[in-house]
C-alpha cells in the first residue's frame, strides 16, 4: 500500500469530479441533478478513500507518513506531501464535511449550481492540499489559493451585503499572506530549503525567531481568527450560503490553528514561548468579549460566528500552553468545533431556507411544529455549550487544564467561558425553539425532510460519539504531539542555557 | 455483583431511549411501563447491592471499568464505575425515589400529551445521577453533574410554552454553570496537586500529603492565581473550589437563586430531582472529597459558615411565601444548609443520615404537595386552599407524616422519634460538639432555623387543609382524592419518612459508624465528633424539640386561632415582610448586577468595540482612505479579487525565480 500515492489520490480527486463537471450541460433540470449527483459521488468517493489513510495510518509513528515527494524545477522547492499525528484527522475532516456541503446546497442554491459546485471541489483539493504539503511553497499556495475560491462562494453566491463582507475578508488577509511570504522567503535564506520535516528540524537564531513568528502570526491570527481581527468573520458568515459556511467554520478556521502548531510551535519554539503571555491575553479576551458580543447578537448566524471566535480562543490558549493537554486539547476542539459549528450552521440552513430570514425575533416556539429539528438542535447547543459527553466538552476541558498548567490567571478567566456560552446559547435556543408558536408565518414549517435528516443525524451521532469516545482521536494524535513538545522543550532550555552562559 | 451494578447503572439509560426514540411509535402507555418497570428493578438491585456493600465486610470500594475515555499527556481518565457505602447509599436513595417517582407520574401526568418525552427525561436524569456517584474520577463525576444539570434543565423547561418555565430552566443551568466554573477549576487544581484525577490516586496520596507536624515548615509549593501557596494553602484553594461547585448544585447561599424558579417544573420533578437527589449532589461531591475536606481546615470553615446561612436564610423566606411548592423548596434548600454545616463540622455521616432521611421526607411532601394542585385544579397558591383535610383524607395524612419527619418530632433522650428527629438532631448537637471557630455561630443559627421549619411547615399544614375552604365553590366541587397509583408512592414514602431514622441511625451516625461506613468516609484521627455529640448537655439535646413545639405552637395561633394575626403583622412590619417575600431581593440584585451589565457590556463591546474602533480603523478607515486618496469611487465589486490573485502570484513568481537563482548560484 505504501507505494500508491494516496494523499495525492485524495488530494485530487475532487479534481476529477471538476473536469466531469465542465463536461455537464446547466440548462436543464436533468442537468441540475446530474451536477449535484456527481458532487457528491465525487465528496463521498474522496471522504471514503481519506478513511484508507486513517486505517493505514500508523499511531505509533511520530513522524510523517505516506510521504511522496517529486522535485519541482530544479528549483529546491518540491511536490512533497506526507501527514502525520497533527494533521493527518484534519484531512479526514475536510473530507468529512465535503458531502454535507453538497447536500446542504441540493435546494437551497438556484442560480449557476455547476460553477458553484467546481468551486466547492476545488476549494476542497485545496484544503486538503494546505494539511498534507510538506513543502513550505506548495503549503503556501494552497494555503492563499484556498481563499479564492472561498471570495468567489461569499461574493457570488452570497447574501446582500456580500461585496462588503467579502472585501472585509481579503482586506484582513491580505497583509498576513504578504508577511508570510516575506517571512518563507527568509526561512529558505536561512535553512537552505523548504521542506517542513527539514525546517523542523532547522534551529533558527533567536532574534529571527521573533520575526518569523510575528509573520506568521499575522497570518495565522487573521485565519483563526483571533480578537482584534475577528471582524470580517461575522460579516463572511452571515453572507456566505449555508455550505459556505460550514466550511468557513469547519476548515478554513482550523487552517490557523493549524499553523500555530506546525510552524509557530514547531519552528520557532523560543519564540513562541516568548510570546505565550500575549497570545494568552488575546486568547483570553477573545473567549469573555466575543462571549458577550454573541449574546447580544439579533441574527443567528452572527451569533454561532461570534461563539466560534469564542471557541478558537480556546484553542490558541491551548496551543500556547504548550503542554500534552494543551495541545491535544486544541486539536481536538478544532476537530470537534468543525463538526459542531458546521452543524449549528446547517441548522441554521434549515430553517433560512423555509423562511429566508436569520433574524432571531422572527422565530419563536418551532418545537411545536420541528420537534426533530428541536432535538438535533438541542444536541449542537449542548456540545456548544460544551456539556459532558459531547465533543464539545472534551477539547474545552484539556485546554483549559493546559491553559491552568502553564498560568492559573489564563484558565481561571478563560474558563468564565463556560458560563458566559452556557448564556447565549441557550437564549438563542429558548428564543428560537420555545415557546408557543404565534407567528404565523411559522405554523407552516414542516419537520425535517428526509435530505436534512440525513446532513444533521449523522453530525448528532459523530458530536456524541467522539464525546464519549475520543480515543481514536487521541491515539492518533499522542505520538506526534509528544514529539512536538519533546523538542520545544528541548530548544527552550537549549536557548536558556545558551542565555545563562552568555551572562 | 458487577453485573448487577452495571444493570443499575444503564437500565435508566435504556429506559430513556426507548421513550425517547421510540416512544412515539410505541405510545405513551408502553413508555410509562417500561421507564417504570425498568425503574422498579432497578430499585429493587439497589437494596440488594447496599446489603451487599453496606453490610458487607469488603473494605476497599469495588471499581468496575467500562470504557476508556480520556488520554493525554499524564492526565487517564477513564469511564469507571465505583462503588462503596457511600455509593451504595445514593444508589438507594436515588433509585428508590425515582422509581416512586416515575409510577406516581403515571397518575399525575395523565393527561399530558407529551408523556414519552417526559418519562425519557426522568430516565435520563436518573442515568446521570447514577454515573455522578459512581464516579471513580472528578471527571466522571462533573459528565454527571452536568448530565442531571442537563435532565433538570429539560424538566424545569418542559411546559416550553410557558414563557416562566423556559426563563426558570435556562436560569438554572446558568447559576447552575457559575458554580461549575468553580468544580472546574477545582478538577485542575487537584490534577495540578496530585498528578491524577483519579479517586484512587488522590485518596492514597492525600494522607501524606501535608507535611508531617514538626517537619520543617513548607516552602511555597505551588503558585494559583498570583498567591504562592503551601501544601495547606493549596488544598485549601482547591477545595473552596470544589465546594462552589456545590454550592450550585445544592442551590447555597448566593447561588441559590435557582432553586425556587425550577418549581415551574412539573411537581414529580421538584420531587425527585429538586428535593431528594441532584440537590443533594453537592452534599455528596463534598463527603465524596472528605480525604480532602478532612485536611483542608479553613475550606471546612467556609463550608460550616455558607451552610448555616443557608439554613437560617431558607427558613426566613419560607415563613412568608404563599405557594405551596416554593415554601417545600425554600425548606429544601434550608435543609441543604444543614448537610452542609455536618459536613462543615467533619460530621460526614450526619451529612448522608439527613441526605437520606430527607430523601423520604422532602419527595413526600412534594408528591403530597402534588396530590393536593391535582385536587385543587391546578391552583398552588395557599391562600386559595384551605379545609381541604376532609376532601383528600389520604393525602393530608401523608402531609402530615412528612411534616411530623421534617421539624422532627420524636421523644427526646429516646430512641423514638420520625426521621428528621434523629438526622437533623444529629446535626444540630455535631454543631455544638464541634471543635469548628463557626461552630456556636451555627448551632445558633440551625436552632432558629428549626423553629422556623416547624413554623412554616405547620403553616403550610394549616393553611392547606384546616379552616374554611377559601377556594371558589366550583374548585372545591372537584377536589377528588389522588387515584392509587399516585397514593402508593406515597404510601411508602411515608413509611421511610417514619422508620428510616428509627432503623438506620446506629449505622450512619452512631454505634455502627465504622463497620458501616468502611473507607467511603475519611476523618482524621483527632476528628471524634461522633462520640462528642454523646456528650453535650442536656439544654443542646432539648433545643431542637423546644424549638419545633415553639414554632407548632405560634403557627397554630396565627393560623388557627387567630386568623387574622399574620395580616396585621405583615402591614406592621412591612419592611421586614417584604424584603422577606421578595427572597431578600437577591433576583432583583443579581439582575441588576449581572444580567444587566452583562447585556449592557455585551451590546458596548458590539456597538462600539467592535463596530466603532475595530472595523472603524481597520477595514472601513483603510476603504476611506483609499477613497479618499484616490479621490473617486472605486469599484469594488469584483477588481479586488483580481488583484489579489494577481499580487499571489507575483509573489510566487518572484520568489520562485528568486530561488531558482540562488540555488544556481
Amino acid at each position: 500500500m505504501s507505494e500508491w500515492p494516496i494523499l495525492s489520490l485524495v488530494t485530487f480527486l475532487p479534481l476529477v469530479g471538476v473536469l466531469a463537471l465542465l463536461l455537464t450541460g446547466d440548462k436543464t433540470a436533468s442537468d441540475r441533478r446530474n451536477v449535484l449527483s456527481v458532487s457528491l459521488f465525487v465528496t463521498l468517493a474522496t471522504f471514503a478513500l481519506s478513511l484508507l489513510i486513517w486505517v493505514d495510518f500508523d499511531n505509533a509513528n511520530p513522524g510523517f507518513q505516506m510521504m511522496e515527494k517529486h522535485a519541482w524545477l530544479n528549483t529546491g522547492i518540491s511536490y512533497a506531501v506526507g501527514v502525520d499525528g497533527i494533521s493527518m484527522l484534519f484531512v479526514i475532516l475536510t473530507t468529512f464535511l465535503m458531502p454535507f456541503c453538497v447536500l446542504a446546497s441540493w435546494f437551497a442554491v438556484e442560480k449557476r449550481i455547476k460553477e458553484y459546485m467546481i468551486a466547492f471541489l476545488i476549494l476542497e483539493t485545496l484544503m486538503i492540499g494546505v494539511f498534507v504539503s510538506l513543502d513550505i511553497v506548495l503549503f503556501y499556495v494552497f494555503f492563499e489559493a484556498g481563499l479564492i475560491p472561498m471570495f468567489i462562494i461569499i461574493g457570488v453566491w452570497g447574501g446582500k451585503d456580500r461585496v462588503y463582507a467579502s472585501y472585509k475578508f481579503f482586506l484582513y488577509t491580505l497583509l498576513g499572506s504578504v508577511l508570510m511570504l516575506l517571512a518563507i522567503m527568509a526561512m529558505y535564506w536561512d535553512a537552505g530549503t523548504t521542506s517542513i520535516p527539514d525546517l523542523l528540524q532547522h534551529p533558527f537564531p533567536v532574534q529571527m525567531q521573533t520575526w518569523l513568528w510575528l509573520a506568521f502570526f499575522a497570518s495565522f491570527a487573521v485565519k483563526m481568527p483571533m480578537w482584534p481581527v475577528h471582524t470580517w468573520l461575522p460579516d463572511a458568515h452571515v453572507q456566505a450560503p449555508t455550505a459556505g459556511s460550514v466550511i468557513l467554520a469547519g476548515i478554513l478556521l482550523k487552517l490557523g490553528g493549524y499553523g500555530f502548531i506546525r510552524f509557530s510551535l514547531g519552528m520557532f519554539p523560543v519564540a513562541s514561548d516568548y510570546f505565550a503571555p500575549f497570545v494568552f491575553t488575546l486568547s483570553v479576551v477573545a473567549i469573555i468579549y466575543t462571549s458577550l458580543v454573541a449574546m447580544m447578537q439579533e441574527d443567528i448566524k452572527k451569533l454561532i460566528a461570534y461563539s466560534s471566535v469564542a471557541h478558537m480562543g480556546y484553542v490558541t490558549m491551548g496551543i500556547f500552553a504548550a503542554n500534552a493537554q494543551g495541545v491535544q486539547g486544541a486539536i481536538f476542539q478544532m476537530l470537534s468545533h468543525g463538526i459542531v459549528s458546521a452543524a449549528l450552521f446547517l441548522c441554521v440552513g434549515v430553517v433560512y431556507d423555509r423562511l429566508h430570514t436569520r433574524e432571531i425575533d422572527a422565530y419563536g416556539g418551532l418545537v411545536n411544529n420541528m420537534p426533530k429539528y428541536a432535538v438535533a438542535f438541542m444536541v449542537f447547543t449542548m456540545a456548544n455549550v460544551g456539556l459532558p459527553g459531547t465533543s464539545g466538552f472534551v477539547g474545552e476541558f484539556l485546554t483549559l487544564l493546559g491553559a491552568f498548567e502553564a498560568n492559573t490567571y489564563v484558565a481561571l478567566f478563560a474558563t468564565t467561558g463556560v458560563i458566559l456560552s452556557a448564556a447565549y446559547a441557550l437564549w438563542l435556543y429558548r428564543r428560537v425553539i420555545w415557546g408557543a408558536l404565534e407567528k404565523e408565518k411559522l405554523k407552516a414549517l414542516l419537520d425535517l425532510s428526509a435530505r436534512e435528516k440525513l446532513i444533521l443525524y449523522p453530525l448528532a451521532a459523530a458530536t456524541i460519539f467522539f464525546g464519549v469516545y475520543p480515543a481514536p482521536v487521541f491515539d492518533a494524535t499522542a505520538a506526534s504531539v509528544d514529539l512536538l513538545l519533546k523538542n520545544y522543550t528541548t530548544a527552550i532550555e537549549a536557548a536558556q542555557n545558551v542565555a545563562l552562559t552568555m551572562n | 455483583m458487577d453485573m448487577l451494578i452495571k444493570a443499575i447503572v444503564f437500565l435508566p439509560l435504556i429506559g430513556a431511549l426507548i421513550a425517547g426514540f421510540a416512544g412515539n411509535s410505541i405510545g405513551a402507555k408502553a413508555s410509562e411501563y417500561v421507564t417504570s418497570g425498568l425503574m422498579v428493578l432497578v430499585a429493587l438491585f439497589s437494596w440488594i447491592v447496599f446489603n451487599g456493600v453496606a453490610f458487607g465486610h469488603e473494605e476497599e470500594a469495588l471499581v468496575i471499568p467500562v470504557l476508556n475515555w480520556i488520554q493525554s499527556g499524564n492526565l487517564d481518565v477513564q469511564w469507571a464505575l465505583r462503588v462503596d457505602t457511600l455509593t451504595a447509599v445514593m444508589f438507594v436513595v436515588v433509585n428508590t425515589v425515582s422509581s416512586l417517582v416515575h409510577i406516581y407520574s403515571i397518575g399525575y401526568m395523565h393527561h399530558d400529551p407529551h408523556r414519552p418525552r417526559f418519562f425519557a427525561y426522568l430516565s435520563l436524569f436518573t442515568f446521570a445521577m447514577l454515573m455522578l456517584v459512581t464516579s471513580d474520577n472528578l471527571l466522571q463525576m462533573f459528565f454527571g453533574w452536568e448530565g442531571v444539570g442537563l435532565a433538570s434543565y429539560l424538566l424545569i423547561g418542559f411546559w416550553y410554552k410557558k414563557p416562566s418555565a423556559s426563563a426558570a430552566a435556562m436560569k438554572a443551568f446558568i447559576v447552575n454553570r457559575v458554580g461549575d466554573f468553580g468544580f472546574a477549576l477545582g478538577i485542575f487544581g487537584v490534577f495540578v496537586l496530585f498528578g491524577s484525577i483519579n479517586m484512587e490516586t488522590i485518596f492514597a496520596a492525600a494522607p501524606t500529603f501535608l507535611p508531617a507536624e514538626g517537619a520543617e515548615s513548607a516552602a511555597a509549593m505551588v503558585n494559583f492565581f498570583g498567591m504562592n501557596l503551601d501544601a495547606e494553602g493549596a488544598l485549601n484553594v482547591v477545595c473552596l473550589l470544589l465546594f462552589m461547585g456545590a454550592m450550585g448544585k445544592s442551590a447555597q447561599f448566593l447561588l441559590h437563586t435557582w432553586l425556587p424558579d425550577a418549581m415551574e417544573g412539573p411537581t414529580p420533578v421538584s420531587a425527585l430531582i429538586h428535593a431528594a437527589t441532584m440537590v443533594t449532589a453537592g452534599v455528596f461531591l463534598v463527603a465524596r472529597m472528605s480525604p480532602l475536606f478532612e485536611l483542608a481546615h479553613t475550606a471546612l470553615l467556609v463550608v460550616t459558615i455558607i451552610g448555616a446561612i443557608t439554613a437560617f436564610f431558607a427558613a426566613t423566606v419560607g415563613l412568608v411565601q404563599n405557594d405551596i411548592k416554593r415554601v417545600i423548596a425554600y425548606s429544601t434548600c434550608s435543609q441543604l444548609g444543614y448537610m452542609f454545616v455536618a459536613l462543615g463540622v467533619g460530621a460526614y455521616g450526619a451529612a448522608i443520615f439527613h441526605l437520606f432521611t430527607h430523601a423520604f421526607f422532602k419527595a413526600l411532601l412534594f408528591l403530597g404537595a402534588g396530590s393536593v394542585i391535582h385536587a385543587v385544579s391546578d391552583e398552588q397558591d395557599m391562600r386559595h386552599m384551605g379545609g381541604l383535610r376532609k376532601h383528600i383524607p389520604v393525602t393530608y395524612w401523608m402531609m402530615m407524616i412528612g411534616t411530623l419527619a421534617l421539624t422532627g418530632v420524636g421523644i427526646p433522650f429516646t430512641a423514638i422519634g420520625t426521621a428528621g428527629f434523629f438526622s437533623k438532631d444529629a446535626i444540630i448537637e455535631s454543631s455544638y460538639a464541634a471543635h469548628s471557630a463557626a461552630s456556636g455561630f451555627a448551632f445558633a443559627l440551625l436552632v432558629i432555623a428549626a423553629l422556623f421549619t416547624s413554623f412554616y411547615s405547620w403553616r403550610l399544614t394549616f393553611m392547606t387543609f384546616h379552616g374554611k375552604p377559601r377556594a371558589s365553590a366550583d374548585v372545591m366541587h372537584h377536589v377528588h382524592e389522588s387515584p392509587m397509583v399516585m397514593l402508593v408512592p406515597l404510601f411508602i414514602l411515608g413509611f421511610g419518612a417514619l422508620l428510616a431514622g428509627f432503623v438506620f441511625h446506629d449505622f450512619f451516625f452512631g454505634e455502627e459508624y465504622s463497620e458501616f461506613w468502611k473507607s467511603a468516609l475519611f476523618t482524621l484521627p483527632d476528628n471524634e465528633i461522633i462520640h462528642h455529640v454523646h456528650e453535650v448537655p442536656a439544654w443542646v439535646k432539648l433545643s431542637p424539640f423546644v424549638a419545633m413545639l415553639l414554632g407548632l405552637v405560634i403557627a397554630w395561633y396565627m393560623y388557627i386561632v387567630s386568623p387574622q394575626t399574620p395580616k396585621r403583622l405583615a402591614s406592621q412590619y412591612h419592611l421586614l415582610y417584604n424584603f422577606l417575600l421578595n427572597k431578600w431581593y437577591f433576583d432583583e440584585i443579581y439582575d441588576f448586577l449581572f444580567v444587566r451589565s452583562a447585556k449592557w457590556l455585551g451590546r458596548f463591546l458590539w456597538k462600539q468595540g467592535d463596530g466603532r474602533v475595530i472595523d472603524g480603523y481597520g477595514p472601513n478607515g483603510v476603504a476611506a482612505r483609499v477613497m479618499d486618496i484616490t479621490g473617486r469611487v472605486v469599484r469594488l465589486q469584483t477588481g479586488y479579487l483580481y488583484h489579489y490573485a494577481f499580487a499571489m502570484l507575483i509573489g510566487i513568481a518572484a520568489l520562485v525565480t528568486w530561488m531558482m537563482l540562488g540555488s544556481a548560484l
